[in-house]
């Protein structure tokens, strides 16, 4: 068998791991927009807020010390303490839903049946926001994260293929996990939204907020949960981006990576998100693979939102996104 | 022929019970515009009370009064007895007072089955949790509400659209599936906001005939609007009148036709 050959299915699986986290992210958009029609351009800085938090709560460090100590003249930085993973975790999700029940309380609450663009707008100020008071909060310098996710080369999928094509492939246990995560969340998801009645109500809320209220479903409720699940997902995000690459502001920058993805997979569709992702993950390792060289590398940089531009002339819904049919 | 308190027996020989809903001196302004002033009337239980008027009179106004899609300025709702503090739309709602809307407000991108479940959201109660992990109760829930809503599918004959997405499906069977998400509320009041609106003949027959089934099947209360003098006159009980935001009328269908003042809007005089 030809060696480029083995590489590139080394490539290939690497860039479908790699799509699983830019599906991740993109995951916690869809939930947004299907649901109140907003395109949360702060789903990144989620993410961000939420490995940060997770990482203080962790390691015991005092919140917003910074400015405690500045007001007050003191010097304390940490509690002391060290708090297990799995309880961190839920604490930290307790603070994205004090979060999202914030920004519905305080922001988008007043901006009810406005143009998108400005509803776009205020997700742009909550990004910034959310950035500063996470600095402020936690401090800037990178910090490690480790819950205790298995990482490194998987060594049994190094094995197997080295018996088969005579080259070991490097699968990071890390990728696999997140796949894992990541495949079980949109089950649930897509199960939650269909099959229960907040899920019902999710989506009666997203097509007409008079009906909905004509049932007595209350928007208000429905909005927090909606930003709670994204805040789940950003969590979730959060964990695996942060293991992988420390929790560092880079981070929000993911966002980016995830609007080629929704362009691909359609803003509405949640197996869209998946798929789209997959593509985006799988196109960009093969492309830089192949090509990258001849072009000077670095191609990953452009190549999703190049892709994203062809697709777009294309089919602008994206791969699952609801058709837009305009009636004359 | 009105028996205060208990109720009477209309000339079909059914049995209307006591006041379900009593409003009390209601006045409504939009800024400088008087849209409702100064009305009072009541609903008792099992009737079918229609509130009637020209264009511009107040009746959808009124309308959302009762829903809570409104607050008045003036004036009480009374509900079940009791004096009703200031409530968002889907508190009344969960008080069991269901509507549907002048145009139609369903949920297009579901189907017509999950768009009547959505009316059940009154009847189910289990926790968020309980409903991510859809166990024990909230599968049980489920499968309860999900029985309730196939009598009601069955009842309005639209079993060969059950899994068709609602914004397939034709004027007259949206109107009819949001009759069947508000009656699946089981409610103790039903609202309907020009249920025969944009309807030909035929569409109109099979919605009277429907409204006039639900209230003798289930004893379902129903306020309507209507436009329809001649629909209004054989459906309902009791009618109110309302031209230019005021009562005119309140009576039997006969009392009403016969009332100077409903003649005079309906056909126009000249106001001095």
């Amino acid at each position: 068998m030809p060696e480029q050959f083995v590489w590139g299915m080394e490539v290939f699986l690497n860039g479908l791991m790699a799509g699983v986290l830019y599906a991740l992210v993109a995951l916690g958009f869809v939930l947004i927009y299907k649901a109140s029609g907003i395109f949360n351009y702060a789903q990144g800085v989620m993410a961000l807020f939420a490995a940060l938090t997770l990482v203080g709560i962790m390691e015991g460090q005092v919140p917003f010390s910074h400015l405690i100590n500045a007001v007050l003249g003191t010097e304390i930085h940490h509690f002391g303490w060290h708090v297990p993973a799995v309880l961190a975790i839920l604490f930290t999700m307790a603070v994205m839903v004090l979060l999202a029940w914030a920004v519905n309380q305080f922001v988008f609450r007043h901006l009810v049946n406005q143009e998108p663009i400005i509803l776009f707008m205020a997700t742009i100020g909550l990004a910034y926001f959310l950035e500063g008071f996470g600095d402020m909060m936690w401090g800037s310098d990178i910090k490690n994260l480790d819950v205790g996710l298995p990482q490194g080369i998987n060594t049994s999928i190094d094995e197997f293929t080295y018996q088969i094509f005579d080259y070991g492939f490097f699968i990071d246990n890390l990728d696999l996990f997140a796949t894992a995560i990541a495949a079980a969340l949109v089950f649930s998801l897509v199960v939650f939204a269909q099959y229960s009645k907040q899920g019902r109500a999710m989506r009666a809320v997203a097509d007409d907020h008079q009906a909905a209220l004509s049932v007595g479903i209350s928007l208000n409720f429905i909005w927090v949960m909606v930003w709670s699940l994204a805040g789940f997902v950003a969590l979730v995000a959060g964990i695996m981006w942060g293991t992988k690459s420390g929790v560092q502001f880079s981070l929000s920058l993911i966002a980016l990576k995830a609007l080629p993805v929704l362009m691909l997979g359609g803003f509405t569709s949640i197996p869209g998100a998946i798929v789209g992702g997959l593509i985006i993950g799988v196109g960009e390792k093969l492309f830089e693979f192949s090509f990258g060289q001849m072009l000077g590398g670095a191609t990953e940089n452009w190549f999703a939102y190049v892709l994203a531009l062809i697709f777009l002339v294309f089919r602008p819904q994206g791969l699952f996104g609801e058709k837009i049919i305009e009636r004359v | 022929m009105l028996d205060a308190s208990e109720g009477y027996t209309t000339e079909d020989g059914r049995k209307i019970g006591g006041v379900v809903m009593e409003m009390k001196n209601i006045t409504l302004r939009f800024g400088g515009v008087v849209a409702i002033k100064d009305i009072s009337f009541d609903i008792r239980e099992g009737e079918i009370r229609a509130i009637i008027g020209p264009n511009g009179a107040g009746k959808s106004s009124m309308l959302n009064v009762i829903s809570g899609f409104y607050n008045p300025q003036d004036g009480q709702v009374f509900y079940k007895g009791a004096l009703r503090p200031q409530m968002k739309p889907y508190q009344v709602a969960r008080q069991g007072i269901a509507r549907t809307f002048q145009n139609i407000a369903l949920f297009d991108g579901m189907s017509v089955l999950d768009n009547i479940m959505t009316g059940r959201i009154r009847q189910m109660d289990a926790g968020i949790f309980a409903q991510a992990i859809w166990k024990g109760k909230a599968e049980r829930e489920e499968v309860e509400n999900r029985e309730t809503v196939e009598k009601i599918i069955d009842f309005l004959e639209i079993q060969h659209i059950r899994k068709t997405p609602v914004g397939r499906l034709p004027y007259g069977l949206k109107k009819r599936v949001e009759l069947a998400r508000a009656l699946a509320a089981e409610p103790s009041i039903l609202l309907l906001d020009e249920p025969m609106a944009g309807m030909n003949v035929e569409e109109k027959e099979d919605m009277s005939r429907f409204i006039l089934d639900v209230n003798d099947e289930f004893g379902t209360t129903i306020a309507l609007i209507e436009h329809d003098m001649g629909v209004v006159m054989d459906l309902s009980d009791r009618v109110v009148v309302m031209d230019y935001g005021k009562k005119i009328g309140d009576g039997t269908p006969d009392e009403v036709r016969n009332n100077q003042a409903v003649i005079d809007a309906y056909l126009g005089v000249a106001h001095d």
